[in-house]
């Protein structure tokens, strides 16, 4: 572990001509600006929305509810991702399972996508797997309204994507 | 070296161009003040008189916020602290969080961090760099730099899952692994552009004239002004002062590196961008030593009373599952009436977080000492007397970032 300088040499006669050092740097930008041209591959902007950028793995995006195989939500309306929401945005009403096997489901699920900050913490906290979220990243609409997710809007377009399990 | 144009008061009251001043608001929304804040101008001419800063445009509340919400839900206040280098905030926090609650962080996860701290430290040099150019008038070597930063972002986001708010640390480690091919991503794409964006900064600039012109001398501050104003950082370091919290307290796995802290000897505006550009190899430098000694295991302390069990005994066993509620209902317990203080180096100097604990699952109180504050306090110093179109140089240089500096 050692202190390193940073020099600055005197600009020479050569340097303060301005000119030569000047085509130099237009040098370096020339030949960026061939590479963008005729390299395939590097060009590091892309034709949104036409073309998307791959997103990681385990990008957050909207959330979404795993299903059963029969269709009804894997919830179990625990409430620990309620709890554990720091901005406090999604709202749980539990009810009594008609499946003799699954004591509660949620009657009611909402997640304010206004206030969520997409932190993953209900995923981490959900105990069945239940809440994940999905690539989904286009979230603008038109009303305040219609970013208050209920619980069909969790559930559809299962299949488009691929969320962190 | 010589200006060119009448640089001082003294030199327009010759040719009576302050026969009146001007008032000029600067900010709160102009493009060059990177963030909110508002610089109140008394101008002479072209040559500012009076300089009154005024910030809490970007007031939050985050440390009231902090009151409000358990240990690990805080790691999302400190995502918002410096919005560009977010992981060395998360690290903080927790690190200080961790002091409080007397735990010791397994090393696979104090590696992980380090590498992800460099990461995010590389991305903020960047998003200072390249806009502090734009300020001067040079465009182009923003676009490199930018590519720069999308690829830091890029892998910050392949392992926490977020460009900017990562929030990915807990209390006593991280909240996952890496993922798979972490180490080749970084070796194979990040690192050798990380080096060949430096060199082209520098030859692309360090003997531009006019960059030279524009930076040389301009908003310089002495070692011991520096010192006084409680600046810390890279700014610090091209007053000449070799303070880095990273050497001088060395916290995680810096201790175990090689690497050199660059210094300035003048401290003007030329320094600190030098400096941040020898820093960021000195950081290429710490991930490949850290990916080189990175150990095998768990990324999370084995205490039950903090950590989240793993999803297999959630899933499997009652006492998993008991754990997995208690954690997540009423989060870690600090001790009771402890008081910690833990700093990290963030991209912009020493980041401190002070905790006060009641022993409940909620911080009592929550107090940063967030760097650019110090910093950006030393503004009106450093540009009464120079000219208006010195102040964009020296405020993308000295890399305020709105954020830190209101909280």
């Amino acid at each position: 572990m050692g202190v390193k300088q940073i020099h600055r040499p005197p600009q020479n006669a050569w340097e303060r001509l301005y000119v030569f050092e000047i085509a130099r740097g237009l040098g370096i930008t020339l030949k960026h600006a061939l590479l963008s041209w005729f390299k395939p591959g590097h060009m590091p902007t892309y034709e949104y929305p036409e073309v998307k950028r791959p997103l990681a793995e385990r990008f957050r995006g909207r959330h979404r509810i795993r299903k059963r195989e029969d269709g009804s939500p894997l919830c179990v309306a625990c409430y620990c991702c309620q709890t554990v929401c720091p901005p406090q945005c999604i709202d749980i009403t539990a009810e009594e399972s008609d499946d003799p096997a699954v004591m509660k489901r949620p009657r009611e699920f909402k997640i304010n996508l206004l206030r969520c900050i997409f932190c993953g913490m209900c995923v981490e906290a959900c105990p069945r797997d239940a809440i994940y979220m999905s690539h989904d990243y286009e979230l603008a609409d038109r009303t305040r309204e219609q970013l208050q997710l209920g619980l069909d809007d969790l559930l559809e377009n299962q299949d488009n994507d691929e969320g962190e399990g | 070296m010589k200006a060119p144009f009448p640089r001082s008061i003294e030199c327009e009251q010759k040719l009576d161009l302050c026969a009146e001043r001007m008032i000029l608001n600067w900010g709160p929304a102009h493009p060059a003040t990177h963030g909110t804040l508002r610089v109140i101008l008394t101008l002479e001419g072209e040559t500012i008189a009076k300089c009154d800063t005024e910030i809490g445009y970007l007031h939050r509340g985050l440390e009231k916020l902090a009151e409000d919400w358990t240990y690990n839900q805080c790691v999302n206040i400190s995502d918002r602290i410096n919005y560009c280098s977010v992981f060395i905030n998360n690290v903080g926090w927790h690190q200080a969080c961790e002091k409080l609650f007397g735990i010791r962080v397994p090393p696979r996860a104090t590696y992980l961090r380090t590498i992800l701290s460099e990461i995010a430290r590389i991305a903020d040099h960047m998003v200072c760099l390249g806009p502090n150019c734009v300020d001067i008038g040079v465009l182009t070597p923003f676009w490199y730099t930018w590519n720069l930063r999308e690829l830091a972002y890029d892998l910050l986001e392949f392992v926490t899952g977020a460009r900017m708010t990562t929030a990915f640390t807990r209390v006593g480690g991280l909240a996952a692994d890496a993922p798979a091919g972490f180490e080749e991503r970084v070796k194979q794409e990040f690192l050798p552009e990380v080096y060949r964006v430096m060199d082209e900064l520098d030859s692309l600039l360090s003997k531009n004239r006019i960059f030279n012109d524009r930076t040389r001398g301009v908003g310089a501050l002495s070692q011991e002004e520096a010192v006084s104003y409680g600046w810390t950082g890279p700014c610090l370091r091209a007053c000449g002062v070799a303070y880095d919290v990273r050497v001088a307290n060395p916290y995680l796995a810096y201790g175990d590196m090689d690497f050199d802290v660059p210094v300035g000897e003048h401290g003007d505006t030329y320094d600190r961008f030098f400096v941040r550009v020898e820093e960021c190899r000195q950081s290429a430098r710490i991930i490949e030593q850290a990916f080189s000694k990175l150990p095998d295991g768990p990324v999370n302390a084995d205490d039950k009373r903090v950590v989240l069990p793993a999803k297999g005994d959630v899933y499997g066993h009652i006492e998993g599952l008991i754990h997995h509620f208690e954690i997540v209902m009423f989060g870690p317990r600090a001790p009771v009436g402890a008081i910690c203080y833990d700093s990290v180096e963030g991209a912009n100097g020493e980041l401190g977080f002070t905790i006060v604990s009641n022993g409940t699952n909620k911080p009592y109180r929550m107090h940063v000492r967030s760097p650019c504050f110090h910093v950006f306090s030393a503004l009106p110093r450093l540009v009464t007397g120079r000219l208006l179109a010195d102040l964009p140089a020296v405020v993308a240089s000295l890399n305020i970032i709105a954020g830190e500096l209101d909280l």
